[in-house]
């Protein structure tokens, strides 16, 4: 008999431990080329956000050309070593997750809803010719609607400007917030400044810009049916760019230069 | 078991009984993912191989299978085979996996391929049943092909991204039409294919439940018809 009690809840036994089986042995195995894919995608964001990213040449060898560096949030300043740790490898986003490298904020700091921020960021310098600064390439992370949204700005050399931005991982809507993946919404983006009398100023606003408002270069047009994760690139933004953010290293840098 | 039956269970969902044609199964799909050719490929293969795995899986343990919970076997079967096509995906095609997003985890939630676990491999043996799911996922993807054929070449003007018909924004002569780039135009051509197929197939066409009389100033109740 098929129906008795004892051999449904056997067969039923059996089905999960092979099915669990299966799926954890695919998912193990293939976790290291998963794990590189990851890497390669975020490598080629950094890149993007920049637009220094040429399909035809390898990532790893695009992305190795790129400086590296270490910046301390509390002070702004740049640091070359960071305790032991090989900035190739250091690893920000598992740092939020130790308490001795992170510093839980305070809900009216925490704009973005990022809970933890590490200590230490890193972050990417291209340089000019004559070893001036031509961009940074500068992580920011944020809740949006469904989870938080990992992505890199790029600031021209006035520390002002974008020159670009790409999210690397999200759990947005796809066809709704998941547009912030779009090519047409990510074009907006360079060009617009980012500070109007030392206030972060730059936001996603809802329908589009007027072309004759005077404050058009503050503003990026909103994605429709993706409000509350507009909202959330905004809140990144004034988060990352405040002076809990990257504030500190930009007025570090005006003094060096 | 003849090889003719092998051959039929094979050729006919391609037109005759096709699963989205016919049937109207896992049109959500159809919709989402055909504006771009080489993700429509990746995703017909995904299901095709769902598909015809999990009739494979089902058929050899249909005699075990108890009826009371036989839904939810099929499920876990076919939900498990679902999260190894994604995780394989995650692996060898990341970009594509990435345009995916969730409509590879929405296979488990395919019409297709529990009507076909439900229909046909919980009565068959094996390997027609094998074969009943790689016609279906066959016939899904003739389908699929064909939309995202029209949607990329007269929406983008590219096929499989190289450009066939130069847009006017890239400084060439074709207006691409916008409208097969959102999910509704894919209604718009099933639904030609559909009355294609009907057309050529007049035994697919249904019976209308009413047949609407002409106006009548009193309804002739003797008849059963919709007076309107």
């Amino acid at each position: 008999m098929n129906d008795s009690v004892l051999k449904t809840i056997g067969v039923a036994f059996v089905i999960c431990l092979v099915s669990s089986l299966v799926v954890s042995f695919t998912a193990v195995s293939l976790r290291d080329l998963q794990n590189e894919n990851a890497t390669n995608n975020q490598s080629k964001k950094i890149l993007q956000a920049a637009n220094l990213y040429n399909p035809d040449e390898d990532i790893k060898s695009q992305f190795e050309k790129l400086e590296q560096k270490f910046v301390d949030f509390s002070t702004g300043k740049i640091i070359d070593t960071y305790n032991d740790f090989d900035i190739n490898d250091y690893d920000q986003i598992a740092a939020t997750r130790d308490s001795n490298l992170s510093t839980k904020l305070s809900s009216t700091e925490d704009i973005a809803i990022i809970k933890n921020r590490e200590n230490v960021g890193k972050f990417f310098i291209v340089r000019n010719e004559d070893n001036s600064i031509n961009k940074l390439i500068l992580p920011i992370r944020g809740y949006g609607l469904w989870g938080t949204l990992f992505g890199y700005m790029a600031v021209e050399g006035d520390f002002n400007t974008v020159a670009g931005l790409e999210f690397y991982d999200h759990k947005e809507t796809p066809g709704l917030g998941a547009e912030v993946d779009n090519p047409k919404w990510k074009n907006l983006w360079p060009g617009k400044k980012i500070y109007k009398d030392n206030e972060v100023t730059l936001a996603v606003i809802k329908g589009k810009t007027q072309s004759d408002d005077v404050n058009a270069d503050y503003k990026v047009d909103g994605l429709s049916g993706a409000t509350l994760t507009a909202r959330g690139v905004t809140n990144m933004i004034s988060y990352w760019f405040g002076d809990s953010g990257y504030a500190k290293l930009f007025k570090e840098l005006n003094y060096e230069s | 078991m003849s090889l003719k039956r092998y051959k039929e269970v094979i050729i006919k969902p391609l037109i005759e009984e096709n699963p989205i044609a016919l049937q109207i199964l896992g049109i959500c799909s159809a919709l989402a993912v055909t504006n771009n050719l080489s993700v429509t490929m990746v995703m017909c293969l995904a299901l095709t191989s769902v598909c015809a795995f999990s009739n494979l899986f089902i058929s050899i343990i249909r005699n075990y299978i108890p009826s009371s919970i036989r839904i939810i076997v099929q499920m876990t079967i076919i939900a498990s085979l679902v999260i190894v096509v994604d995780e394989l995906l995650k692996a060898y095609s990341y970009e594509t996996s990435k345009k995916l997003s969730v409509f590879v985890g929405l296979i488990i939630t395919n019409c297709i391929v529990m009507g076909r676990a439900e229909a046909f491999a919980m009565k068959e043996k094996p390997l027609l049943s094998f074969f009943d799911g790689l016609g279906n996922g066959l016939g899904y993807s003739i389908i699929l092909i064909a939309v995202a054929t029209i949607r990329e070449l007269f929406g983008s003007g590219t096929l499989f991204g190289f450009e066939i018909l130069p847009l006017i924004s890239n400084g060439g002569w074709y207006m691409g039409n916008n409208l097969l780039l959102l999910p509704p135009s894919s209604f718009i051509i099933i639904g030609l294919f559909i009355w294609a197929i009907r057309s050529y197939k007049p035994a697919q066409v249904e019976v209308d439940d009413f047949v609407v009389s002409k106006h009548s100033t009193a309804p002739d109740l003797t008849k059963r018809e919709l007076n309107v």
